[in-house]
């Protein structure tokens, strides 16, 4: 992987709220306050030095019991230069910007966090679920979520005379 | 509801030209499609969730389940990730081994493809063709790892075991024989008049939006880019190795086959340096804190039982940190980012589906065009819904 350090020095020189940190074991990324990611992000994909043009992914993770309580993820390659870079965020329920103005790709991506972690994404074009049905209930992926339904080790009986 | 000139009609989910359980809404203008929205989710098993509550070990055969038709392209990317976040060092013969049999699990993808992509087109001989290589691919598959579809063969630290006797012979005599047989499916498809007509100018994706739509895989190559993650972030040794990335120009349905099937050709090449190339030396990394001893150690020697028994039962706990790894499965780049909390469980796996993003473009690609295209732009993705459902 080239070396994604010089980039990351240009986002935070020209955005406030940037901050470079280690990403064990592999290379720094960056962590931005949640009130100016489309403006990095904006920054990252149209700057002249940065051009990073393709949204690699983009995904939360749950860290119930810290404050705020999801950090979203986006991993970002340039074409032109031949890097990768992660930018991360940190948001309470009340979610964040979209990117799909961005990058199309992010529409089905937030979608997905949507369904998955709960997380609106403001000015989001159409923002549904898309692997639960429109009625579910919960939000698999957040920690307290459980793995097996309360009835899950009973058997499945059908009840005629109620049917 | 209000009046509309359109008409909607759904096509799916147990249509078969979608390949799976993909359902689609169409609204038409007469055969000509307005607009498009996909609808999946059929198959949600919901596997980065079940990761999270099985220990390293036991998330591994899950990968298989993502992309049936090339489960030892996950296992791959799967141990790559882990084995970042626990450092650890491959030896060269384990690597040489892993960049040939995912060779294999591509050519037996592609073969899957150029059949099934035939069929949906009209073409019924591609088919019965096609499935008679695909068969011994995959024989030579199951000769390693004693399945067909759900390997559980490439496990981090290395290999599950040395190669069974024989392997090499055979994996070289069906790489041999396979540059013929892909000159057969030409004569029977590239010049064809009606394979032509079907596929050519049919839902052309430029290299612009196929970038912003983060489509990978051969359909952002059939759209003239140059990103394939063998050559730009080089993993398990490819570097070591001489191949070229084909490239389309069009960006249509007909460069996406015309890709596939040269990408196949480079495959075998690739395969055949490795067979030529491979080292001797162990299969596993020398990292006893997380890798298993050789079975036969385990039934002759205490101490390796002992071990073994530790790391199976009590699941390894990798250092705290997060990694991110890719390689190029037959779709696309496929990822892992996993979050390690030092425990013996991943505290998040996130799969980087590629199905998952190259379908985000069908609505922009049959944008215009009509019904019956619309089978041929869901077969040209090379979609699995078995990955983009998780």
């Amino acid at each position: 992987m080239s070396d994604n350090s010089e980039f990351l020095k240009i986002l935070s020189d020209k955005v406030a709220g940037v901050k470079i940190v280690p990403t064990p074991p592999g290379e720094p990324s960056a962590m931005v306050d949640r009130d100016s990611i489309h403006e990095a992000l904006d920054h990252l994909r149209y700057d002249r030095d940065l051009l990073f043009d393709m949204l690699v992914d983009l995904f939360a993770v749950d860290y119930a019991g810290e404050e705020p309580r999801f950090e979203v993820v986006y991993i970002l390659r340039s074409t032109k230069n031949n890097a990768r870079i992660v930018v991360k965020t940190r948001t309470g329920d009340e979610g964040i910007e979209t990117a799909s103005d961005l990058w199309q790709a992010a529409n089905f991506l937030e979608r997905e966090i949507y369904d998955m972690f709960g997380l609106p994404f403001a000015n989001h074009p159409d923002l549904r679920r898309i692997y639960n049905p429109d009625d579910f209930e919960g939000y698999p992926l957040r920690k307290e979520f459980p793995l097996e339904g309360k009835d899950f080790d009973k058997p499945f009986v059908v009840d005629l005379e109620k049917a | 509801m209000a009046e509309s000139k359109y008409m909607t009609i759904n096509m799916g989910p147990q249509h078969p030209a979608t390949h799976g359980v993909l359902r689609v809404v169409l609204e038409l203008d007469g055969e000509t499609i307005v607009s498009s929205t996909p609808d999946i989710g059929y198959l949600h098993r919901g596997i980065e969730k079940i990761f999270e509550n099985r220990t390293y070990w036991q998330g591994q055969p899950l990968t298989d389940r993502l992309d049936y038709t090339s489960g030892m392209s996950n296992n791959l990317a799967y141990c790559l990730a882990v084995e970042k976040l626990l450092g650890i060092e491959i030896p060269k013969r384990a690597q040489y081994i892993r960049v040939m049999l995912s060779e294999l699990q591509r050519i037996a993808a592609h073969l899957l493809w150029v059949s099934t992509h035939a069929l949906d087109m009209g073409a019924m001989t591609v088919l019965f063709y096609g499935f008679r290589e695909r068969e011994s691919c995959l024989k030579v598959l199951e000769k390693v790892s004693g399945a067909r579809l759900m390997p559980d063969y490439i496990r981090f630290g290395g290999l599950r075991e040395e190669l069974p006797e024989g392997f090499l012979k055979e994996a070289k005599a069906f790489i041999d024989d396979l540059p013929r047989r892909i000159d057969e499916y030409e004569t029977l498809l590239t010049e064809n008049v009606i394979w032509k007509r079907r596929l050519k100018d049919v839902c052309p994706l430029s290299a612009e939006d196929a970038i912003g739509y983060g489509v990978t895989g051969p359909v952002l190559r059939a759209s003239g880019v140059n990103y394939d993650v063998r050559k730009a972030y080089p993993y398990t040794s490819y570097e070591d190795f001489d191949f070229e990335i084909p490239l389309g120009t069009a960006g249509d349905i007909y460069d996406r086959y015309l890709v596939r099937l040269k990408e196949m050709r480079q495959s075998v090449r690739i395969v055949d340096q490795a067979i030529q190339k491979l080292p001797d030396g162990p299969i596993k990394a020398d990292a006893p804190e997380y890798v298993p001893p050789e079975k036969t150690d385990v039934s002759k020697d205490m101490a390796a039982l002992i071990r073994h028994f530790k790391i199976m039962a009590d699941g390894i706990k990798p250092p705290k940190g997060e990694a991110y790894a890719s390689i190029e499965s037959s779709k696309g780049e496929l990822g892992f980012y996993i979050v390690s909390d030092g425990s013996e469980k991943p505290y998040r796996v996130r799969i980087r589906p590629p199905s998952f993003l190259n379908l985000g473009s069908v609505s922009k690609m049959i944008e215009g065009s009509l019904v019956a295209d619309v089978v041929a732009a869901i077969g040209s993705i090379d979609i699995v819904l078995g990955e983009i459902d998780k």
